[in-house]
């Protein structure tokens, strides 16, 4: 799994380990039971502080998207969350709601975002899920 | 008694007519890397040596480990690791001299650590410290500094005089101490690149007192820039959320504190509005303390010098 920050980006360091990597999930370039790399290991690679890498990771952990086992590392679940589910669609309507109004405000118009979000489900393995 | 690892609180020095700190409060929580930031001759080496106990402040004090900076004995010495900017080291010793000095006046001193970390960064036992390079001389005294595993490390722009490579492997060895040993960090600097990476707080130092005291992400995620040309007739806006107003061709630049969306409403009312790309640490740096222009911040911002809100945003 490659994972990659720019210190220089408005987005906090942790926030952006935390997309790379459910990033890599939903691109299917990373696979369920993966191990992540240590905290050290990643601190080390981006040239970050592992404080930084420890939240990124107990964040990715409260979202369900790696477990955390004692003593042999992080690994991915790739179970999604644990959410209930009305709070998981709380969730997805505060995402979309949110994209909506940024792209109202660039100017876009209701077809111009359905191209661009079937273009975005394409390029992710959501494609391929079936309903649980 | 505070948990914090250091605390100045308000801290004056003076020396003669001229004063160097004027109320200085900072807190360090353990485990975190608080980098201190300032133009050249804010105030940074004198507080950090206030710190070390080779200054005594004149008003205000300052404690290391809750212990008075004025008395500092050899247990509390023993937990901190100092890395100057000068980097000084013995010239007439070896890498293989200086190793030994250290151990032999540090109790905790960790000998298989040093070989580790001497091997890494390609330094020979036999080879003579006027020989060694800026960047090795600086990756040795931290080896050093950090050799009997401070609770607090303490470096004086460490990056200074270092190139592009050596500065990384500089902050390689940083990174690795931090993940292996979880201790406390403050530090000056001036590449502010480098802060980025590692501090989890910053705090601008400006004539001797701190202008801003806040976590990066909250300084990056609340501070925003952009250009505004006002109608005919429209004055540059002002209020608590406008930072600073610097005139430029046709408008101006604004830095805004936590803008509400009514008051980019009202911009876009009054003039054009254009967004500016997100601040990088180094035109916050530049906002806050650069060349007097009119609309210079000039007091602190009460707003981010509060550590009790800004800590609760972040950790």
């Amino acid at each position: 799994m490659i994972i990659r920050v720019d210190p220089r980006s408005a987005e906090p360091l942790f926030e952006q380990v935390v997309f790379a990597v459910k990033s890599a999930v939903a691109r299917g370039t990373a696979k369920t039971g993966e191990r992540l790399p240590s905290v050290r290991e990643l601190a080390r690679e981006l040239a970050i502080n592992p404080n930084t890498v420890v939240r990124a990771y107990e964040a990715l952990e409260r979202d369900g998207v790696v477990v955390r086992r004692q003593g042999a590392g992080v690994f991915l679940t790739g179970s999604g969350s644990d959410l209930a589910a009305a709070e998981r669609k709380k969730q997805l309507h505060d995402l979309l709601r949110r994209a909506v109004t940024e792209a109202f405000h660039l100017g876009f118009t209701a077809e111009d975002v359905q191209k661009v979000l079937q273009g975005c489900l394409d390029e992710t393995e959501i494609k391929t899920r079936r309903q649980s | 008694m505070s948990k914090d690892v250091v605390v100045f609180d308000r801290v004056e020095r003076w020396f003669g007519v001229h004063t160097v700190l004027r109320g200085l409060s900072v807190r360090v929580q353990p485990g975190t890397v608080y980098a201190l930031l300032g133009r050249n001759g804010a105030g940074k080496t004198t507080a950090l040596r206030i710190l070390l106990g080779f200054l005594h402040p004149h008003e205000g004090s300052a404690t290391v480990f809750g212990c008075d900076s004025r008395d500092l004995g050899p247990g509390e010495r023993a937990r901190i690791g100092y890395v100057g900017e000068d980097h000084r080291l013995y010239p007439t010793m070896s890498v293989g001299d200086a190793i030994a000095f250290e151990k032999d006046t540090r109790p905790a001193f960790r000998a298989a650590f040093v070989e580790k970390a001497i091997e890494r960064c390609g330094l020979r036992r036999a080879q003579r410290i006027p020989r060694l390079s800026r960047g090795q001389r600086a990756q040795l005294s931290l080896i050093l500094a950090v050799a009997s595993d401070p609770e607090l490390l303490i470096c004086d722009d460490p990056a200074l005089g270092l190139d592009a490579v050596m500065r990384r492997e500089f902050l390689d060895a940083l990174v690795d101490l931090l993940a292996e040993t979880g201790c406390t960090v403050l530090f000056s600097s001036h590449f502010l690149g480098d802060v980025e990476r590692i501090a989890d707080r910053v705090g601008i130092l400006h004539d001797g007192a701190l202008l801003v005291d806040a976590t990066l992400d909250d300084l990056k995620r609340r501070i925003v820039r952009c250009g505004w040309s006002p109608a005919a007739g429209e004055t540059a806006p002002g209020g608590p959320n406008v930072l600073r107003v610097a005139p430029r061709r046709g408008g101006f630049d604004l830095t805004l504190l936590d803008p509400t969306p009514e008051l980019f409403a009202s911009l876009r009312a009054h003039g054009e509005l254009a967004e500016a790309p997100t601040p990088t640490l180094e035109d916050l740096f530049l906002d806050l303390t650069g060349p007097e222009r009119p609309g210079m911040l000039r007091e602190p911002l009460d707003d981010l010098v509060s550590p009790g809100r800004a800590a609760g945003g972040a950790r």
